[in-house]
C-alpha cells in the first residue's frame, strides 16, 4: 500500500513537466505547425525559473518568467516556420541547439560561470510543507504546478472544443486554405498557438526546475520535451489523452525511482534507460492507430491550395 | 551590386551569410552581457590557428563531426532526419571499446576488426531507427532521441561493469595499443623518432603533443565515397527518389520500406565508423562515464546543415566547427566568456540556414531599392517562395 | 462598359502579373443583376484567377471592380464576404473532420459570452437556411461521410449564411453525376429567382448552354467578349475558347479485341479506415481495347487501381494478368508483368519534381543494364535516353533533360509521364484520370496516344470522372459504384442518362 502511494505521488511529481511539453505540443500541432524545439523550449524555461526564482525569491513571478521566455523562443520557431515556410523539422531542431547553449551561457553569467544554479526558492506544495509531514502521505503533497497542470490541460480542452478560437485553431490545422477563405487569418493563428506552446514548455521547464528539483543543472531536461511529443502522438492530439500519456511516462520513471532504491538486482543504469525504451515500446503499439492534424508539419503558403 | 545580387542568389550564399549572421549573434549577445566581442574572437581565432598543435587538434575534433554530419547529409538527402546519429557514434565506441579490451590481434588484422566493429554497432543502431520508421511509421527523430539516451546509459553500464571497469576512474579499460590509429605512436615515442623531431620542431609538437591520426583521411574518403554512392549509382538513386518523393518511389516499382532502412544503416554506419575511430585515435582510448550527450551527433547536424548536405560540403563545415569549438575554449580562458557562446552561434547559424530563401529575400529588397530590373527574374511571392509556373 | 447598377459586378482592366508572366491581361466583365454568368476558359486561361481577384484572394496590379454601380476595394476575403460575394471553390474548402454545422459557421460563429460557442443556436440557424433554400442537408453529418453533391451545397450555405448576394461557383460540376448537375443547375435557378446573381467559371460548354445567360470567354489572359447564350453554340463556343477550329469528337477505328490480359475475379479491397471500397469487383480487359470506367470519385476506383498496381493489399479474390496472379504481390511484380499505370495525381505518384527530367524518365527502368552497370547509374545514357523521348513525345521546352522536372508546364509533366509509360511497349495501360488539368490540345494527345497504343495491341483500362471522355474514347464502357461493377456496355449502346444513373446508385444490383 505504502509503495502505491509513493508511486502516485511520484508519478504525478514526474509527469508534471511533461505534461506542460505535451499541452504546448498539442496547441502547436493542432494549429498545424510540429514543434520538435518543446525540448529547447523546456531547457529555456528551466533556466529562466530558476535565475529568476534566485533574483526574486518569489517562484510565481519566476514560474510566468520562465513561461515568457519560453514563449519568445517559440517565437523564433513561428517566424521560420510560419512566415518563411522553413522546414519545421530543422527549425526545431536549430532551436534545440540553440537553447542550451543559450541555457548554459546565462547560467554562467547569472552565477560566476557555475554550469549550475544554487538552490532557489521551490513552488509550494499544495497543502503546505507540513502536511503528513514525515509519513508516506506526505508524498500525494503534490506540488502546485501539478495542479496547475491539470487546470492547463482542462482550460486547453475547453478552449480548443467549445471556444470559437478552438473551432479556428482546428480548422487552420485541417484545412488551412478553407479557413483562409472565411477570412480567418492563418498566419496569426498559428503564431499564436506557437508562441502558446513555448510558454507551456517554458512553464514545464520552471516545473522541473523550481516544483521537482530546485536549482537548474545541464541535466535538468534530459529528452522531456521529445517525451511529451511521443505523448501528443500516443494522447491523439488530445489535451486529456496527453495528459493521460504523460501520467504513463512518468510512472515509468517513478517506477525506475522506486526500483532504484529497493533492493532490485537492476543495475541503476539499465533502470534510467526505462523511459525512454517505454516510449519507444509505446509508439511502437500505438502510434498506426492516431491520426494527425492533416495540414501537420505543412507550411500554409497563401494562394497555393 | 548587381554581382551582390547575383551571389545571394547562389546556394552557397545561404550557408556564408548564416555564418556571418551566427558571428553577428553572438557579437551582440556577448556585448550584452558585458564581454568584448572582439577581443572574444580574436581569442576564438588564435585558440584555433595559434599554433601547430591547435591546428591539429582542430583536425582531430573534425574527424568525428565530419563522419556524422555525412551520416546526417546522407540521410537528409534520402528525406530522413538522423538525429540519433549521436547514440550510433555512442554504440560504435562501445563495440569498438569492448572488442578492443577483450581481443588482441596484430595491428593489420586489429584496425581493420575495431573499424568494423564501430561500423557494425552504428549500422545496427540505424537499422532500428530505420526499421521502427519503415514498418510502424515511427517519426525517426524521437526514436532517435530516446536510443541517444538509452545508448549513453548503456555506456555507463559498460563503464561501471566489473569486466570493464578501470578502477579508481570513470573510464573503462584502454584497448589493447594493436588498435592504435595514432598516426606513428610507437615510432613517435622511440628514441630515433625523438631524435628525428628534434630537428623539426612544429612537426614534434604535432605529433608528440597531439593524437593526430587517420581518421581525418578515412572521414574525407567516406565523404568522397558517400557522395559517389548517392549521385552516381542506382542505390542512391532510388534512395534520392524516396526522399523527394516515397509514393512515386512506390509507385514506380522501388522497395520504400528496404530503401529507408537501408539508409539508416548506411548513415548509422558512418556515424559508428566515427566512434570507432575517436576510441582508436585519440587517448584515453577508452570509453568514459557519460554526464550529458557529448554532441558529436548535434555537432554533425549543424556540420551536415552548414554543408547544404553535400557530404564533400561536410569537409571544410567540419573544419569550421571543430575551429569554433576548439577554439571557443580559450574565449573563456582569456576572455572569461562562457565558452557556450559557441553553441548559441552555432544554433543562430543552423536557424538561418533553416530559413529558406532568406538570401533570396535579402537579394529581393537590396534589387528594389536599387531597381534594376532583371529580365530573368523569378517570379517570387512576398514570402520569397517561387511561385509556380503557368499550365501551359 | 458604362459602370452602371444595372450590373452586379463589374471588372474593368484587370491586370494581374505573377513576376514576369501575364495572367490576365486587362480583362473585362460585367455580370447582370439575377443572371447566370458564364466564364469560359480552358485551363490555366485565367478564369480562377479572376475570381480570386474578385474574392480578395489575390490584388489585381490594375483596374477597378464595382459592385451595383460603386467602385469596391476587396483586399481580402473578408472584404468580399463583407460586400456579400461568396465563392464555392473547385476543391471544397471544408474541414472534413468537422460537422456541417461547424463548417458553415467557421470564422463567423454564434457565440455565447467571452467566445464560448453555443453550437444549438447556430444548428438552429443552420437548419432554418436548409429549410428556406430546401437543401437536402443534414446540420449535424460529418463532411467526410456525405456525398460530394452534398458537399458542394455545404459550399453554398456557407456563402448563403455570410449572406451572399453574388455567388462564384469554381468547376461545380467536374464532380458530380448528371443527375446532381440537373439538381445543381435547378438550384441555381432558384437561386436567382431569389434575388441572387451567379458567375460560374467552366470548361464545358453543354453546362453553359443549359445553366447560363450570358458567357464571357477568356483564352490565355484576354478577354475573347460576351456571347448571349441564346444565340450561339457549343462549336462557336469551343472555338472562341481554343482560337481555332476544334473537333469534339475522337477519331478511332473499330476496336478487334483478343485474348483478355486483365481479368479481375471477387475483388475486395479495404481502404485505411478498414472500410470495403472495393466489393466484389469483376472486370475483364482484353488485348486491342480500350475499356472505360465511368463513376463518380470515391466509388473505389482509387483503390481498384492500387490493389492492381500492388500499393494496397487485396482483401479478397484474384488478379490476373496474361493469366497470371499477381495479387498482393510488389509494385514491381505488377511492373514487370508488363502493365504501365498513368496516375491520377501525377505529383504525388507520377512524378519525383526535384529530379531532373532524365531522371524521371527511367524511374522502373533505371535497374535495367542499359542504364549502367552493376551499381552504377549511367547518367549520359539516361540524357540520350531521354533526348529521344523528348522529341517522339513533344515534349517542351525541348533540351530540358537536365532541368528539374518541377519546372515543366502540367500538360508536358503528362506527356513526360505517358512517353515513361509508353515506351515501355505494356500488355496492359492503365490510365486514370490522364487528361486532368489538361487543355484540349494536350487531353487531344492523349486520347490519340490512348486509342494508338489500343491499335498497337495493348489492352487499355481507362478510369475517369469525365463521363464525356469514358463515352467518347473507350470501346467497351463500365460504370462503377459502391465498388461495384454495375453495368457493361458496348461504347454507343448507351446514353448518358442511363450511365448517370447507374453511377448514382440507381438501378444497382
Amino acid at each position: 500500500m505504502d509503495s502505491i502511494i509513493l508511486l502516485i505521488g511520484i508519478t504525478l511529481m514526474y509527469s508534471t513537466p511533461l505534461i506542460f511539453g505535451a499541452l504546448g505540443g498539442v496547441i502547436s500541432e493542432r494549429s498545424g505547425v510540429t514543434n520538435i524545439g518543446i525540448e529547447g523550449m523546456m531547457v529555456i524555461g528551466a533556466v529562466a525559473g530558476a535565475s529568476a526564482s534566485y533574483f526574486t525569491n518569489n517562484p510565481w513571478i519566476a514560474f510566468l518568467v520562465a513561461g515568457i521566455c519560453g514563449g519568445l523562443v517559440a517565437l523564433l520557431h513561428a517566424i521560420a516556420s510560419v512566415s518563411f515556410a522553413a522546414d519545421q523539422t530543422v527549425s526545431g531542431v536549430a532551436i534545440n541547439l540553440l537553447a542550451p547553449g543559450l541555457a548554459l551561457f546565462l547560467c554562467r553569467y547569472f552565477f560566476d560561470g557555475a554550469a549550475m544554479s544554487p538552490i532557489v526558492e521551490k513552488m509550494p506544495k499544495v497543502f503546505g510543507d507540513s502536511w503528513m509531514a514525515g509519513t508516506v502521505y506526505s508524498n500525494l503533497n503534490v506540488n502546485v504546478t501539478t495542479i496547475i497542470a491539470l487546470l492547463l490541460t482542462i482550460a486547453t480542452w475547453f478552449v480548443l472544443y467549445r471556444t470559437k478560437w478552438g473551432l479556428r485553431v482546428r480548422a487552420v490545422g485541417e484545412h488551412p486554405a478553407a479557413a483562409d477563405t472565411l477570412g480567418i487569418d492563418v498566419y496569426k493563428v498559428r503564431y499564436v498557438c506557437v508562441i502558446l506552446s513555448g510558454v507551456f514548455a517554458g512553464f514545464g521547464g520552471a516545473s522541473m526546475t523550481i516544483g521537482i528539483i530546485s536549482q537548474f543543472t545541464q541535466t535538468a531536461i534530459s529528452g522531456h520535451g521529445f517525451i511529451a511529443m511521443a505523448a501528443v502522438i500516443f494522447g491523439k492530439w488530445t489535451p486529456f489523452g496527453a495528459y493521460g500519456a504523460c501520467l504513463l511516462f512518468g510512472g515509468t520513471q517513478a517506477l525506475t525511482v522506486l526500483l532504484g532504491g529497493g533492493s532490485f538486482p537492476i543495475p541503476s543504469q539499465i533502470l534510467a534507460m526505462l523511459p525512454y525504451a517505454m516510449t519507444i515500446i509505446v509508439l511502437v503499439l500505438f502510434v498506426g492507430r492516431s491520426v494527425a492534424p492533416k495540414a501537420d508539419g505543412v507550411p500554409y503558403i497563401k494562394g497555393s491550395r | 551590386m548587381k554581382a551582390l545580387i547575383k551571389f545571394l542568389r547562389k546556394p552557397i550564399a545561404s550557408s556564408i551569410v548564416a555564418i556571418l549572421l551566427g558571428f553577428l549573434v553572438a557579437a551582440v549577445v556577448l556585448a550584452v552581457a558585458g564581454y568584448d566581442p572582439l577581443g572574444s574572437f580574436g581569442a576564438l581565432f588564435s585558440g584555433a590557428l595559434g599554433r601547430p598543435k591547435y591546428i591539429a587538434n582542430v583536425i582531430i575534433k573534425a574527424t568525428p563531426i565530419l563522419l556524422t554530419g555525412v551520416g546526417v547529409a546522407f540521410a537528409f538527402q534520402t528525406g530522413l532526419f538522423n538525429i540519433g546519429a549521436e547514440g550510433q557514434y555512442i554504440l560504435g565506441t562501445i563495440l569498438t571499446s569492448i572488442v578492443g579490451v577483450m581481443v588482441d590481434l596484430p595491428p593489420v588484422l586489429e584496425i581493420p576488426l575495431l573499424i568494423c566493429c564501430g561500423i557494425f554497432g552504428g549500422a545496427l543502431l540505424g537499422a532500428f531507427i530505420g526499421f521502427l520508421k519503415a514498418k510502424f511509421g515511427i517519426h525517426e527523430v524521437i526514436t532517435s532521441i530516446m536510443t541517444n539516451w538509452i545508448m549513453l546509459y548503456l555506456c555507463n553500464f559498460v563503464v561501471m561493469s566489473d569486466t570493464f571497469h578501470k578502477e579508481n576512474s570513470t573510464s573503462a579499460l584502454p584497448i589493447n595499443t594493436s588498435g592504435y590509429t595514432t598516426i606513428l605512436y610507437n615510432w613517435k615515442k622511440s628514441d630515433a623518432g625523438i631524435e628525428f623531431l628534434n630537428g623539426i620542431p612544429w612537426l614534434k609538437e604535432v605529433l608528440l603533443k597531439t593524437d593526430l591520426n587517420i581518421g581525418f583521411i578515412v572521414g574525407i574518403l567516406v565523404a568522397i565515397f558517400a557522395g559517389w554512392l548517392l549521385s552516381r549509382t542506382k542505390l542512391g538513386y532510388e534512395l534520392r527518389a524516396v526522399g523527394y518523393n516515397r509514393d512515386a518511389a512506390r509507385f514506380s516499382g522501388i522497395n520504400v520500406d528496404r530503401s529507408i532502412i537501408l539508409c539508416m544503416v548506411i548513415s548509422g554506419a558512418f556515424c559508428g565508423l566515427a566512434g570507432s575511430l575517436n576510441i582508436t585515435g585519440i587517448s584515453p582510448h577508452a570509453i568514459t562515464q557519460l554526464a550529458a550527450q557529448e554532441g558529436y551527433g548535434f555537432n554533425g547536424l549543424s556540420v551536415a546543415f552548414i554543408a547544404g548536405c553535400s557530404t564533400v560540403g561536410c569537409i571544410p563545415s567540419s573544419l569550421l566547427f571543430a575551429g569554433l569549438i576548439y577554439g571557443g575554449m580559450s574565449v573563456q580562458q582569456v576572455m572569461g566568456a562562457p565558452s557556450d557562446i559557441i553553441n548559441i552561434m552555432i544554433g543562430t547559424i543552423v536557424f538561418f540556414i533553416a530559413l529558406p530563401g532568406i538570401t533570396n529575400a535579402l537579394a529581393d529588397w537590396i534589387e528594389r531599392r536599387h531597381k534594376e530590373p532583371d529580365p530573368n527574374e523569378v517570379p517570387v511571392a512576398k514570402d520569397g517562395t517561387p511561385l509556380p509556373k503557368r499550365e501551359a | 462598359m458604362e459602370v452602371s447598377s444595372e450590373y452586379a459586378v463589374q471588372m474593368h482592366g484587370i491586370l494581374k502579373k505573377f513576376g514576369v508572366f501575364t495572367a490576365l491581361d486587362h480583362v473585362d466583365l460585367d455580370v447582370k443583376k439575377q443572371t447566370v454568368h458564364a466564364i469560359l476558359g480552358e485551363n490555366g486561361a485565367g478564369k480562377t484567377t479572376l475570381m480570386n481577384i474578385l474574392y480578395g484572394l489575390y490584388q489585381a496590379d490594375e483596374g477597378g471592380i464595382y459592385l451595383n454601380g460603386e467602385e469596391v476595394k476587396i483586399a481580402t476575403p473578408t472584404d468580399a464576404i463583407k460586400h456579400g460575394i461568396g465563392m464555392v471553390h473547385q476543391h471544397f474548402m471544408l474541414v472534413e473532420n468537422f460537422t456541417v454545422t461547424e463548417n458553415i459557421i467557421l470564422g463567423d460563429e454564434v457565440c455565447g459570452a467571452a467566445g464560448v460557442l453555443d453550437m444549438k443556436k447556430a444548428r438552429q440557424e443552420v437548419q432554418a437556411l436548409v429549410e428556406e433554400y430546401g437543401f437536402d442537408v443534414d446540420p449535424d453529418a460529418v463532411i467526410e461521410d456525405i456525398t460530394v453533391g452534398m458537399q458542394q451545397r455545404v459550399e453554398i450555405l456557407k456563402a448563403l449564411y455570410r449572406g451572399a448576394e453574388i455567388l462564384i461557383l469554381d468547376e461545380p460540376t467536374a464532380v458530380l453525376t448528371p443527375q446532381e448537375i440537373e439538381k445543381l443547375i435547378e438550384i441555381m435557378h432558384d437561386l436567382i429567382a431569389k434575388g441572387k446573381t451567379i458567375i460560374i467559371i467552366t470548361h464545358k460548354l453543354k453546362e453553359i448552354m443549359q445553366s447560363s445567360d450570358e458567357c464571357s470567354i477568356i483564352r490565355r489572359g484576354v478577354y475573347m467578349g460576351t456571347v448571349n447564350v441564346k444565340e450561339t453554340n457549343e462549336t462557336d463556343l469551343a472555338s472562341k475558347m481554343v482560337g481555332r477550329n476544334v473537333n469534339l469528337t475522337v477519331e478511332k477505328t473499330k476496336a478487334h479485341p483478343g485474348e483478355p490480359v486483365l481479368s479481375i475475379q471477387g475483388l475486395t479491397v479495404k481502404d485505411e479506415r478498414g472500410i470495403d471500397q472495393v466489393r466484389d469487383l469483376n472486370l475483364e480487359v482484353r488485348a486491342g481495347e480500350i475499356v472505360g470506367i465511368a463513376g463518380i470519385d470515391g466509388n473505389g476506383q482509387q483503390e481498384l487501381v492500387d490493389a492492381i498496381t500492388n500499393i494496397v493489399k487485396a482483401q479478397a479474390g484474384t488478379i490476373k494478368i496474361n493469366g497470371e496472379e499477381v495479387q498482393n504481390t510488389t509494385p514491381r511484380n505488377t511492373y514487370t508483368h508488363s502493365v504501365a499505370t498513368i496516375p491520377s495525381d501525377r505529383h504525388r505518384w507520377g512524378l519525383v519534381l526535384p529530379f531532373a527530367v532524365s531522371e524521371n524518365t527511367v524511374l522502373e527502368r533505371h535497374v535495367d543494364e542499359e542504364f549502367g552497370a552493376g551499381i552504377t547509374l549511367d547518367y549520359d545514357k539516361l540524357k540520350s535516353y531521354t533526348t529521344e523521348l523528348i522529341e517522339k513525345f513533344d515534349i517542351r521546352p525541348s533540351g530540358c533533360e537536365d532541368e528539374r522536372m518541377s519546372g515543366l508546364s502540367g500538360g508536358n509533366q503528362q506527356k513526360a509521364i505517358i512517353a515513361r509509360m509508353v515506351s515501355a511497349a505494356p500488355n496492359l495501360l492503365i490510365a486514370f484520370q490522364p487528361t486532368r488539368g489538361l487543355d484540349v490540345g494536350a487531353i487531344e494527345f492523349v486520347h490519340k496516344t490512348l486509342i494508338a497504343e489500343r491499335d498497337r495491341g495493348a489492352a487499355i483500362l481507362l478510369i475517369s470522372f469525365e463521363l464525356d471522355e469514358v463515352m467518347d474514347v473507350s470501346d467497351t464502357i463500365a460504370v462503377i459504384y459502391h465498388g461495384q461493377i454495375v453495368g457493361t456496355y458496348e461504347q454507343g449502346t448507351v446514353d448518358e442518362n442511363e450511365l448517370g444513373l447507374l453511377m448514382a446508385g440507381g438501378g444497382a444490383k
